[in-house]
């Protein structure tokens, strides 16, 4: 099923401009069951990699995917939708002449498998003819029979459908009775059971969790025409049901509620219903310049776009040039080990091992077992992110293991970790970095995002700003975008609060490629400051 | 499978609709083929093929509604799949915006099937790459591309005795040329319905020659300016006037055609007189399946923009029944009426301005006034006195459509170009006063 079927489904388009959606629909009872029995993908795993290697492969690897989605659509006191899906099948990736050939089916008998394999097979000898030079893959340990699974307490797809839409219908409540004209509230639900094995020596099972409740609430002026709304401030998680239990713990006081590791829907949309009034009326931004301090729910989505993008090894090199592009940060200029990305209060890390992110995985989707690594270190940059057929160009010999395909039948290829800016080293709260800001705005929630196709200017908006006075917040700001350039950005970097006010956000769906695949990411930081950074007005009156 | 005719469809469909135990059910099949070649670096990175065929089906329950689809087709497949969406339909709550399902119709007979299209192979899609790369290599520039092409069909049918088929074909080919020393880059597009009137090497030529000619670029201050958006440009903009353009969120005091005080604004000049933009499924140029797919509602000529006049908006059944109005469902191709010159012959008429090859990464900043930024990209020229000069840094743009359709000087001739999902007929558009924000540094 394609983006605009879904949307039709759906019956909106909000807030779910990349959702993908492929596999069969299914009712809720089929969603529980555990799929297939390990013995038998085992030993259909092994027909593919014999057969690929009968064929002469010189290594194969079989991915035997169960991928499960489901997707609950709501406005005010209505639910529009209930999807589910469900897609099974096996994708078969062979190196044979120094090539990649790659090949997938739903027929999941011994014959469609080994068909499926021998085409694979078939598929690289042909494309070797116009190989530049052969595939060189960095060396992986087999790692037997293993088995990981997201560390979840809640399976979300097992609660009984009732149960997630009474917690819409209580959210989009709580935000009408606070004045709320419209509210429109989802849930996306994914499970990704994954078998990988590969001639190395790997057989990895792995159970994948995901979850996502975004709502919009939209406040109207019918008087004088004009309208505003306010996004939830969830945030995609690789987590249970459990996340949404929004536990007292996990909240944080400020301008308004923030949510740390658990998040509370309801309270969220009645806080969302009164702010989106509140911003029908709020003073309009004078533009100029403004020191900027960022909630995590904020600066997750400018590192996603200005750090973890730019530093994708594929992009440096030119694989994405006719689509999501190049980068500016070209090899050189790592090469060089003196490039200043940033200040050096800035250290930023991939990470594919963080609890409660959506990158986290026991293994990647070519057996590697995933691990942690700086990307930019005191301000320097000094590596990118890399699978097995990449880090021998950056003289590396190990994968960073962060190789990923959206299902079973597409080709896995080198997806972002998370990627995340480290807290400050020395004690800061929120509260002290804000007394010392003359002018400034203080940020909260991702708004509208744009970036160039080498990552160098950018502009963000946002969902709440509030101006900054002598160290004092005064009132709450609209029409606010901020533009720079990446690394002029990251360079006025004068402050990062401490490990206690660090938070993750993330994309639920990040697309990359032709045919395009999404992925699903991580991004945690604390509350940052950034000096001088030009801030534009938006607002734009139509005759 | 492979495409079905339109009497195979109907059996498949027939004999799913008589498995149903609910009041209604209706069903949609889909499928067929899609092929692609993806290139990069002056070589193929990956090809392949995808055949697949798709059964939808939506049990009614009163309001309550469920949907399931499958893909195998053996009689115990239709009958479960069927199972599945009644059960789903069953645990669903009322859906108070349900409608009830549409009779028969008559759907308007649209050819857009080339054989061409319908037999390409390996080989050929292997030398559509292979005649790009060959451009490239020839001016010592690197090509980066992607050919998508498609042969499929659609049918739907329902147990109050809709049913409608449809089969085509189309094939999109973008490419980006980069030179070698980083500082020039040029992309072209072709979208079709026949392959044979698709020229990889020649379109594969346009973007070589903007690789050339855009190095050395100067550094324009950002501001407002007049400026040439070639037809690919300016159908950035349009789609995300066309994807707003819903009369429930204007009625719902949602949208930029809100009106004050409550309503649309239906009837009202809001655009340069000369602005006429419509949908129709049977246009020779941008044929399109003739039903929507949300509910198989019929797809008609339809003017949204006519003498700059707003026409219409797009109206779904239960937002017309609670508003006593037309429903007018969200269009599958668009044409926006355009002049006879050619891009060149705009430019020729230019004192002085900036000529764009493409817009890129383009997001709503303010869904009041449809303001939206984005950047140039990929060819940005600076013209004066009819001619191109030299060219320029990319900008970022802050500018909404509907001040672009106001600000309007010229149109060129329309082209076809792929858009969100769909193919439309967009001219060139010269538009004074332009807001350009900041520079970019990308090439």
């Amino acid at each position: 099923m394609d983006r605009r079927k879904f949307l039709q489904l759906s019956g909106t388009g909000l807030g779910i401009s990349m959702l993908p959606l492929s596999g069969k629909l299914v009712a809720e009872t089929k969603l529980t069951h555990s799929g297939m029995d390990i013995a038998v993908k085992k030993e259909l795993a092994d027909t593919a990699l014999n057969t690929a290697t009968k064929l002469g492969a010189s290594y194969a690897d079989v991915r035997i995917g169960r991928y499960l989605n489901q997707y609950v659509i709501t406005r005010e006191m209505k639910v529009n939708n209930v999807v589910n899906t469900e897609s099974i099948g096996m994708g078969v990736r062979v190196l044979a002449k120094g090539t990649w050939g790659f090949a997938a089916t739903n027929d999941m008998t011994s014959d469609g498998i080994a068909r499926a394999t021998a085409q694979a097979v078939a598929t690289a000898k042909a494309s070797s003819k116009s190989q530049q030079e052969p595939v060189q893959l960095a060396p992986v340990k087999g790692h037997g029979e293993v088995q990981w699974k997201t560390p979840i307490k809640k399976n979300a797809l097992a609660l009984p459908l009732a149960e997630k839409v009474d917690l819409l219908m209580a959210v989009n409540k709580s935000a009408l009775d606070a004045g709320a004209n419209f509210i429109n509230s989802m849930l996306f639900l994914v499970n990704e059971q994954k078998y990988f094995a590969s001639t190395d020596g790997s057989y990895i099972d792995q159970d994948v969790h995901r979850l996502w409740a975004p709502f919009t609430v939209t406040a109207i002026d019918k008087k004088s025409g004009g309208f505003r709304t306010r996004n939830g401030l969830s945030q995609p998680v690789g987590r249970g049901f459990e996340y949404l239990d929004g536990r007292a713990a996990d909240k944080l006081q400020s301008q308004t509620v923030l949510y740390r590791d658990s998040y509370d829907m309801v309270e969220d949309a009645h806080l969302a219903a009164k702010q989106a009034q509140q911003k029908l009326t709020a003073k309009s931004v004078k533009p100029g310049k403004y020191d900027l301090v960022l909630d995590p729910s904020h600066l997750w989505l400018t590192i996603h776009e200005s750090v973890g993008h730019p530093l994708e090894l594929d992009r440096v090199l030119g694989y994405e040039a006719n689509y999501a592009g190049t980068s500016f940060a070209t090899i050189d200029k790592w090469r060089s080990g003196k490039f200043q990305y940033g200040s050096d209060k800035v250290n930023l890390v991939a990470d594919k091992l963080q609890p409660g992110s959506l990158g986290a995985v026991g293994y990647d989707d070519e057996g590697v077992k995933t691990t942690n690594w700086d990307l930019v270190k005191d301000g320097v940059l000094v590596n990118y992110q890399a699978i097995r057929d990449q880090v021998h160009m950056l003289e590396q010999k190990q994968s960073h293991g962060c190789c990923y395909a959206d299902s079973w039948s597409s080709v896995q290829f080198q997806r972002m970790a998370n990627v995340s800016l480290l807290p400050g080293k020395e004690t800061l709260s929120v509260d002290n970095m804000i007394k010392d800001v003359e002018k400034g705005i203080y940020i909260v929630g991702d708004g509208s995002f744009s970036i160039d196709q080498q990552r160098y200017n950018f502009q963000f908006g946002g969902q709440l700003f509030y101006e900054i006075e002598n160290g004092k917040i005064t009132g709450m700001l609209e029409d606010v975008a901020y533009q720079s350039n990446t690394q002029e950005f990251w360079n006025s970097c004068s402050q990062v609060c401490d490990q206690s006010d660090y938070r993750l956000g993330g994309s639920f769906f990040d697309g990359k490629g032709q045919p395009s695949q999404v992925s699903a990411v991580s991004h945690g930081s604390s509350t940052t400051r950034f000096d001088g950074v030009n801030v534009i007005n938006t607002k734009r009156k139509l005759g | 499978m492979a495409i079905l005719s339109r009497s195979e469809a109907r059996r498949i469909l027939d004999k799913t609709l008589k498995y149903s135990r609910a009041k209604e059910a209706s069903a949609q099949l889909t499928g067929g083929e899609t092929g692609n070649i993806r290139f990069a670096r002056n070589s193929v990175s990956t090809s392949g093929v995808v055949n697949n065929t798709e059964l939808m089906v939506e049990a009614r329950f009163g309001k309550k509604s469920g949907i399931a689809t499958i893909n195998e087709f053996s009689d115990d497949a239709l009958e479960k799949v069927m199972r599945r969406a009644e059960e789903l339909a069953k645990l669903s709550p009322d859906n108070p915006e349900a409608m009830p399902l549409l009779g028969e119709q008559k759907y308007t007979s649209v050819n857009g099937f080339a054989k061409a299209t319908a037999t390409i192979t390996p080989d050929e899609r292997a030398k559509a790459a292979a005649d790009s790369i060959a451009a490239a290599k020839k001016k010592k520039v690197t090509a980066a591309g992607y050919l998508e092409d498609a042969r499929t069909f659609a049918a739907v049918a329902n147990t109050k005795g809709l049913f409608g088929y449809h089969a085509s074909t189309s094939a999109n080919f973008t490419v980006t040329m980069r030179t070698e020393n980083g500082l020039g880059s040029g992309w072209a597009q072709s979208d079709v319905t026949d392959f044979a009137a698709m020229h990889a090497g020649t379109t594969s030529q346009t973007a070589v020659n903007k690789a050339v000619e855009s190095q050395k670029a100067r550094a324009l201050e950002p501001g407002k300016y007049t400026v040439i958006l070639e037809p690919s440009a300016a159908s950035g903009l349009l789609a995300f006037m066309m994807g707003n353009y819903s009369a429930r969120s204007a009625d719902e005091g949602r949208s930029f055609m809100s009106k004050k005080g409550g309503g649309n604004r239906i009837g009202e000049k809001l655009f340069d007189k000369r602005v006429h933009i419509y949908s129709d499924p049977a246009d020779t140029n941008v044929p399109a399946q003739p039903w929507a797919n949300s509910d198989f509602m019929p797809q008609q000529r339809t003017d949204w923009i006519e003498n700059g006049v707003v026409k219409n908006l797009t109206r779904s059944r239960y937002w017309a029944s609670q508003t006593k109005a037309k429903a007018i469902p969200e269009p599958n191709n668009l044409i926006m009426i355009g002049g006879d010159k050619s891009t060149a012959e705009l430019i020729k008429s230019t004192r002085r301005g900036i000529l764009v090859t493409r817009t890129w990464y383009i997001r709503m900043v303010d869904p009041q006034s449809l303001l939206l930024t984005g950047l140039t990209r990929d060819g940005t020229f600076y013209v004066e006195n009819g001619q191109v000069k030299y060219p320029i840094k990319n900008f970022r743009f802050n500018e909404s459509p509907i001040i672009m359709l106001n600000n309007l000087e010229e149109l060129g001739r329309p082209e076809r170009v792929g858009m969100w999902g769909f193919s439309a007929m967009i001219p060139a558009l010269k538009v004074r006063d332009f807001t350009f924000s900041s520079l970019s540094d990308a090439v």
